[in-house]
This record gives structure tokens, C-alpha cells and sequence, in this order.
């Protein structure tokens, strides 16, 4: 089917329309990092400051505890996306292949942690990790983040092993191997779109999570960076500069993460759509 | 190679009974295939023989040894799938070797396997090429090389041929004839293909409603089926069935149809003078006679190229008829027909044989 010119330019508009708005506030940020603090209010709204400047860049990076809050964050999330995604794999791989007796609670049960607010359960989880030493500590984060992302995940990595077929496991043990070895050797390589895809939302979830890490840590030495920025708001002015400096940087990671495992997170956005 | 004895299997889903006892001896070396309509539980048979499913009740052995409790790898039983099932993200050398590598085979063994495999088949030029960059029939043979690499004890194939083209299906089917006449190995083979069936088989087993119906030669069941539903299953264009009253009067029999036609039956002692009977006879064994007996109308011809199926009624008991003579393309309003004697079968109240 050839597509009409005027549908395929109205098409290109639209997705173009849709990219802008998406990623203007993205500019903003940047925008904003590089203007000079004397400019910020004096220039009224410009596209690009007359003067731009990394200064706001070098003073997060050299004398804020920008570093600090990065490093604790890359390891939350990081730990996080990992713990969660074996987790979720072993458990969806058990969902969408046994039949167990209790299987139908379980689902019930993983779906209602999915219902609360999570603000009515700070308070709980707090008064939990207290005794165990768990609060402001990086391993209590992860316990929580792991905790929170497993259902979901767990749904996700469900979905994708439902898209193997049953007889290629099947196959695999009557060639001889075992459930486990079926499933380590033909079904995971088969699933690392769904194992990217799972990496990168749980990945980005912890990333950005601030509720819990504003509750349960205090102090900034195990302070992730969505707390850290708000170091930058002090009781009579707020550094727009250095805190928009400090947001394009925590920017990084996520990107190159998502650059790292986009080759498998488009074939697991698109697969199952054909089949073959 | 290996014999496999089923004695008394049943499976149960739950409370969904599907096998409700079967007894099945399979020799060494032999060809079975089974054949029944969709869901009678083919499938569901040759999977609790290879071990995917458990056994409700009942025993498999394997060459004697009971297996009902061993896992798939460990009843070295290699089963072709329907969906051919090749490994996606491994060559076509890799889908074949896997089973020897999972057996830690030494290297030169799995090249000298793979390579004969490939040979048999012709998959050589296809080793480094990924399932998804196949034909259908060569991941066909693929699926059949991963099959046949280590010489298992026997071999399971769920409708190998079903996603091919009648082309390429009747050239596999040959072939899979050919390699069975070299390996001479124990094979269970499911289809719902005639031709297949009768062409491939020793022996056919024909299931319904999860029990066997008859085991036995094709030629067994295509001339003596043992009942009402095999000798409708086996043969295309089905047999012909008439339902009616058998009648004894001297040493005439007769069928005396609902519309009241009679036809003339061979006498037989296993039907009560009265009773209802079913008289079946295959449209291949119908006798276009200018001086028959019966007057057909004549309803549809299809004619196949190879012959010709005419569709008659006999006073609205319709009929169908094979011959080869092409001068019935064109057979006018009517025609006369005999049922031959010798060529009928007489199927009792419960449908059973009766001779
Ligand atoms: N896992 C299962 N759970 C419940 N019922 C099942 C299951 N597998 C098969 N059945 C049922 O068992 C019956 C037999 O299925 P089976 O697949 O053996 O049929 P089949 O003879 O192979 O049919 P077909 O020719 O269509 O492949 C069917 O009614 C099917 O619905
Ligand atoms: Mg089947």
C-alpha cells in the first residue's frame, strides 16, 4: 500500500508536535543550568541566555555533594533493577508455567500491594526497618525498592514468557534437559527484551523514587540524588542553576542505560507482533 | 531402538476425563501411527510417553522398563513437534547438536552426527543459518535432523507434516518413509491425514472419545474396519451408511430403510432378524451398471481429475460414488447402480462388525 504524501507529512507533524512538548522541559533544564546567576531573573523569557557558563557544572561536580548523592543512587538503582529483574524472572517464569495450588492467591496478593497509595505506607515501613538498623542506609532502600517493583515486574516478565512457546522448553527436555536447564539455555536468551525492558523501568523507578528516600534517610551521606536536589533549596532562595546543573547530570546514567539496552527494548516492545 | 508397551493409561485434566484406558503393545522397530478426529487425545498420549505429561493411571515401559515416573531427558525419546519447536536464537547446526552437547557427546561425535544427519536430509548448505531464515519444510527437516542426530529409542511425531503445502508434505512423507525403512527405529506417529496414515504404517491405531477403536494394517482397517466409526474415518470420500431394519425371509436378508427402500444384505448369524443394522459401502466399490439394481438420482459430480465423485440419492438417501470413468462427467438426470455382495459391511446395534 503506498500512504498518501499528505497523510505521511500531517504523521511526521504530529509525532514532531508530540517530541517538542516532550522534551522542551528537557531544554528548560538545560537552558537554565548554563545561565549565569546574575541572568536568571534580569533577561526576562529567552530561548538561550546572552552568556552561558559551566560554572553551576563545575561547583556541583567539585563543591556540592552532588558526587556523593549520585554514587548512592546509582548503586540503589542499580542493586534495585538487578535484585527486582532475577526475582521477577524466576517468579514470572513459575506464573506463566506451573500450576501450583496457591498461584491464584498469590496473583491476588501481588495485585493488591499494587492498590495502596504509597504514602499510608511510610509510616509502617519505617516503623519496620527502625529496629533492624535499615533506616538511613542504602541496603534499606533497596529492600524497599525491590519490594515495591517485584509485583509489577513480576507481571511484565509473566507477559513476556508467555510469549515463548511452551514446546521449545518441551523440546529442550526431551533433548535431554531439565526444567531449569531448559529454561536458563533456551527460554532467558529468548526473553532479554522483556529481562531489558524490566531492567530499564525498574532502573528508572529507583532512580527518580522520593518519597521513601526522603522518609527513611536523613543526613546526606546516604542521601540518593532526588533527595540531594533538594539541598539546593535553602530557607531563603532556591539555586536554580546548580540544581538544574545537578538534574542534567543525574540525567546521564538513565540515558546511557537506555542506550545500552534500547537494541532489545524496541524487539520487546514489537515482539509478539509477528509471528515467526 | 526399543519396544514400548502402554497398558491400561488413562489421563485425567482435573476432573476432564480424556484417556479412558488404552492398551497399546508397540514392537521394535515398528511404524504406528494413530489417527482420530481433533481432541480424542492423540496428543495427549504421545506426550505422556515422552514424559511431558503425567500418567493418570496405568503404565509405560520402555523396553520393558516402567518410565511412568522418569523425567523426558531421562527416557531418551526424541519427538518431533507440530510448530517444529527449532530453537530461534541457535543455528540449525546448534538445534541439531543440542542434545548430543547436553549429553556431553565428545566434538568429533557431534560433527560426525550432525554432518550424517545433514547429509540425510540435506541440510548441509543450511548449518550456519538461523530457524527464522528457513523455509518451512526445511525447518521441517530440521526439526526431523534434531530428531534423528541421537539415535534415541523412538522416535514421536505430533503431525509433523500439517503446516506444509500438499506439495512438499507428500515429499516428506516419503521421505520420512525412506529414513524409517534405513533406521528401522520405534516410531509413534499422529496425523489426520488418510494418505498418510495408510502409507506410512505398519500398524494404525484409530482413536475416539479417548479409546482405541481398532489396531491393526491399514489394509486391515481400510477392508475390515471393526466398527461403525473407523470404517467412517478410514478412506476418502467416506464410506456410505444405511440405517435400517434387518429382515430374514428364507434365505434372503434384506435392509429395510426408514423410507422404506430395501437392499439386499448377505445373511449374518451376529444380527437378530428385526434388529437395526447399518449396511456401509465405500463410493470406490459402487458399480455404475446401465442394468442395476437401484436408480440414483444424480445430485453433484466433482470431479478430482484423477476420478470423479458423484453424489447421488436413492430415494433420498444420499450416496456417493468414486469412479475413474470420465464419461460420468456428464452422466444425465439419473443413473443405475449395484452394491456388490461381497463389498458391503454389516455393522450390528452398537455399531460393531458383524460377518
Ligand atoms: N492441559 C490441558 N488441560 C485441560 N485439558 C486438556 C489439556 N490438554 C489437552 N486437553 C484436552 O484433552 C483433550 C484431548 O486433547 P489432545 O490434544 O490430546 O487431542 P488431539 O487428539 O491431539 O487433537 P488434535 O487432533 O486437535 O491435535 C481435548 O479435549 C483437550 O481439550
Ligand atoms: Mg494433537
Amino acid at each position: 500500500m503506498r500512504s498518501k504524501p499528505f497523510l505521511t507529512v500531517a504523521h511526521r507533524l504530529a509525532i514532531l508536535a508530540y517530541i517538542v512538548v516532550a522534551l522542551f522541559p528537557l531544554f528548560w533544564l538545560l537552558k537554565v543550568s548554563v545561565t549565569p546567576n546574575d541572568l536568571l531573573y534580569s533577561e526576562g523569557v529567552r530561548m538561550w541566555p546572552s552568556r552561558a557558563t559551566f560554572e553551576h557544572y563545575t561547583f556541583v561536580i567539585a563543591h556540592s555533594a552532588f558526587p556523593t548523592f549520585f554514587k548512592n543512587s546509582l548503586i540503589v538503582a542499580g542493586s534495585t533493577a538487578v535484585a527486582v529483574t532475577i526475582l521477577a524472572s524466576l517468579a514470572g517464569y513459575a506464573l506463566s508455567r506451573f500450576r501450583f495450588r496457591a498461584k491464584y492467591w498469590i496473583v491476588a496478593l501481588m495485585l493488591v500491594t499494587q492498590m495502596f497509595p504509597l504514602v499510608m505506607l511510610v509510616a509502617p515501613i519505617f516503623k519496620m526497618l527502625s529496629p533492624l538498623g535499615l533506616t538511613n542506609s542504602l541496603t534499606g532502600l533497596v529492600i524497599v525498592y525491590t519490594a515495591f517493583n517485584v509485583p509489577f515486574a513480576t507481571f511484565l516478565m509473566q507477559s513476556f514468557f508467555d510469549g515463548i512457546p511452551r514446546d521449545l522448553e518441551e523440546a529442550a527436555m526431551i533433548d535431554g534437559a531439565t526444567q531449569f536447564v531448559a529454561f536458563r539455555q533456551i527460554i532467558l536468551p529468548l526473553t532479554l527484551p522483556g529481562i531489558a525492558a524490566t531492567l530499564g523501568f525498574v532502573f528508572t523507578a529507583a532512580w527518580s523514587e522520593l518519597l521513601f528516600a526522603l522518609m527513611l534517610i536523613s543526613g546526606n551521606d546516604a542521601a540518593t540524588f532526588p533527595v540531594g536536589l533538594l539541598t539546593f533549596v535553602s530557607k531563603f532562595s532556591v539555586d536554580f542553576g546548580q540544581m538544574m546543573a545537578a538534574g542534567i547530570l543525574a540525567l546521564i546514567p538513565a540515558c546511557l542505560f537506555f542506550l545500552l539496552i534500547q537494541r532489545y527494548l524496541v524487539q520487546g516492545l514489537t515482539a509478539g507482533a509477528v509471528k515467526g | 531402538m526399543a519396544s514400548i508397551d502402554i497398558q491400561d493409561i488413562r489421563k485425567s485434566f482435573g476432573t476432564f476425563s480424556v484417556l479412558h484406558g488404552v492398551d497399546l503393545t508397540i514392537r521394535d522397530g515398528e511404524f504406528i501411527v494413530l489417527v482420530g478426529p481433533s481432541g480424542c487425545g492423540k496428543s495427549t498420549l504421545l506426550r505422556m510417553i515422552a514424559g511431558l505429561e503425567d500418567v493418570t493411571s496405568g503404565d509405560i515401559r520402555i523396553d520393558g522398563r516402567r518410565v511412568n515416573d522418569l523425567a523426558p531427558k531421562d527416557r531418551d525419546i526424541a519427538m518431533v513437534f507440530q510448530s517444529y519447536a527449532l530453537y530461534p536464537h541457535m543455528s540449525v547446526a546448534d538445534n541439531m547438536s543440542y542434545s548430543l552437547k547436553l549429553r556431553r557427546t565428545a566434538k568429533e561425535k557431534i560433527a560426525s552426527a550432525v554432518g550424517g544427519a545433514a547429509a540425510k536430509l540435506g541440510l548441509d548448505p543450511l548449518l550456519e543459518r538461523r530457524p527464522r531464515a528457513l523455509s518451512g519444510g526445511q525447518r521441517q527437516r530440521v526439526a526431523m535432523g534434531r530428531a534423528i542426530v541421537r539415535q534415541p529409542k523412538a522416535f514421536l511425531f505430533d503431525e509433523p507434516l500439517s503446516n506444509l503445502d500438499a506439495r512438499l508434505r507428500e515429499q516428506m512423507r516419503a521421505e520420512i518413509k525412506k529414513l524409517h525403512g534405513d533406521l528401522h527405529a520405534t516410531s509413534i506417529y499422529v496425523t489426520h491425514d488418510q494418505i498418510e496414515a495408510m502409507t506410512l504404517a505398519d500398524r494404525i491405531v484409530a482413536m475416539h472419545a479417548g479409546v482405541v477403536q481398532q489396531v491393526g494394517t491399514p489394509l486391515d482397517l481400510y477392508d475390515r474396519p471393526a466398527n461403525l466409526f473407523v470404517a467412517g474415518f478410514i478412506g476418502s470420500p467416506g464410506m456410505n451408511f444405511f440405517e435400517g431394519c434387518y429382515l430374514v425371509s428364507g434365505d434372503q436378508a434384506e435392509l429395510r430403510l426408514a423410507n422404506g427402500v430395501t437392499l439386499p444384505v448377505p445373511q449374518r448369524a451376529g444380527i437378530e432378524p428385526g434388529a437395526t443394522a447399518t449396511l456401509g459401502i465405500r463410493p470406490e466399490h459402487v458399480v455404475l451398471d446401465a442394468h442395476g439394481a437401484l436408480e440414483a438420482k444424480v445430485d453433484l459430480i466433482e470431479p478430482t481429475g484423477f476420478g470423479i465423485i458423484m453424489h447421488v440419492s436413492i430415494h433420498d438417501v444420499p450416496m456417493k460414488i468414486f469412479t475413474l470413468d470420465r464419461a460420468m462427467l456428464d452422466p444425465g438426470p439419473a443413473v443405475r447402480v449395484d452394491l456388490p455382495q461381497e463389498r458391503l459391511h454389516l455393522f450390528g446395534t452398537q455399531g460393531q462388525r458383524v460377518e
